[in-house]
């Protein structure tokens, strides 16, 4: 097998010259995706038999949600890459992600709980699912607040990366909640081996939308990467050009 | 086809228009918010960029 792509993802300079441009395609696959899997979740799909149109909600909770989970599973991958190889550019993905996937399981809390209103009654109820998405919430806060809190960069990028991997054993728990205990939340909308418990027109805008917030993640995290590559390469010969290209578009 | 009889329909959701629109609107405003932040972001980089070279060439 050919390792050298993983090097070459490793060099700050190629990845901030390859993600420059895939970065306008990711912008207008997620404007895309998101305004026809959000437009025919609101007005096309039929309503709930049991839920009435309240349910329209899960196409921002369920992407928000699946998506919160993928990045925080994304943060343990870089941070054992980061931890193992000490690779520079597996740190600056890791607490570049963080911040978007704590947004995003921000966005699944409180859609949820809006959610939650009219089909349990309550906003809120200390229920195995909605406790262990709170606590990735936490993870989140931490590893962010960990970054923040260690001035030393290497031992930064050790202690975010360590919180990560060890954080990454509530992503299980998570995902088994509905089944491991009794809840009041619905069991998963997809799974691998089994047909969707809904009609089409129902899961097809679903999965439109879930593909819309991954590319809108990838969009905003590039973006995030992008900046924070020429700020920590700031004095090498390749960033000085880019950042004196970029001063004089301005004027 | 689209599901709701008329636009009032659609606004109404059944009884359900105040919590589907919330959500909604909510989950979109803090998606625009995570977009918009790195571009803020950027231009203040290149701001303080700028001035501190303008300041160096002064002195």
């Amino acid at each position: 097998m050919n390792w050298t792509w993983f090097y070459k993802w490793g060099s700050p300079k190629w990845f901030y010259s390859m993600s420059g441009k895939f970065l306008p395609w990711l912008v207008t696959a997620s404007v895309l995706l998101l305004g026809i899997g959000l437009i025919w979740g609101l007005a096309f799909a039929p309503p709930d038999y049991q839920q009435g149109n309240s349910f329209r909600i899960i196409y921002i909770h369920v992407p928000a949600a699946l998506l919160a989970q993928s990045i925080y599973i994304m943060l343990a991958g870089t941070g054992i890459i980061g931890l193992i190889w000490k690779i520079k550019l597996a740190d600056v993905a890791l607490r570049q992600a963080a911040p978007i996937g704590a947004w995003m399981t921000v966005i699944a809390l409180t859609s949820g709980a809006i959610w939650g209103k009219p089909t349990w009654g309550a906003y809120w109820v200390w229920d195995a699912r909605l406790t262990s998405m709170l606590i990735l919430l936490f993870l989140y806060l931490g590893i962010i607040a960990l970054g923040q809190a260690i001035t030393n960069r290497d031992s930064a990028a050790r202690g975010c990366a360590l919180l990560a991997v060890v954080g990454v054993v509530n992503i299980p728990i998570i995902k088994y909640s509905v089944e491991w205990w009794n809840t009041l939340h619905q069991p998963a909308s997809f799974s691998y081996s089994h047909q969707p418990a809904m009609p089409t027109q129902m899961w097809l805008p679903l999965l439109i939308a879930v593909l819309g917030f991954y590319c809108f993640f990838g969009a905003v995290l590039f973006a995030r990467m992008r900046l924070e590559l020429l700020r920590r390469e700031s004095g090498s010969r390749w960033a000085d050009a880019e950042i004196a290209r970029l001063l004089k578009d301005r004027i | 086809m689209i599901a709701f009889a008329s636009f009032t329909d659609f606004l109404t959701m059944g009884n359900h228009g105040a919590y589907v629109w919330s959500a909604y609107g909510l989950g979109l405003a803090l998606m625009a918010l995570n977009a918009i932040l790195p571009l803020l972001e950027k231009r203040r980089y290149l701001d303080d960029l700028s001035r501190r070279r303008r300041r160096e060439r002064l002195l």
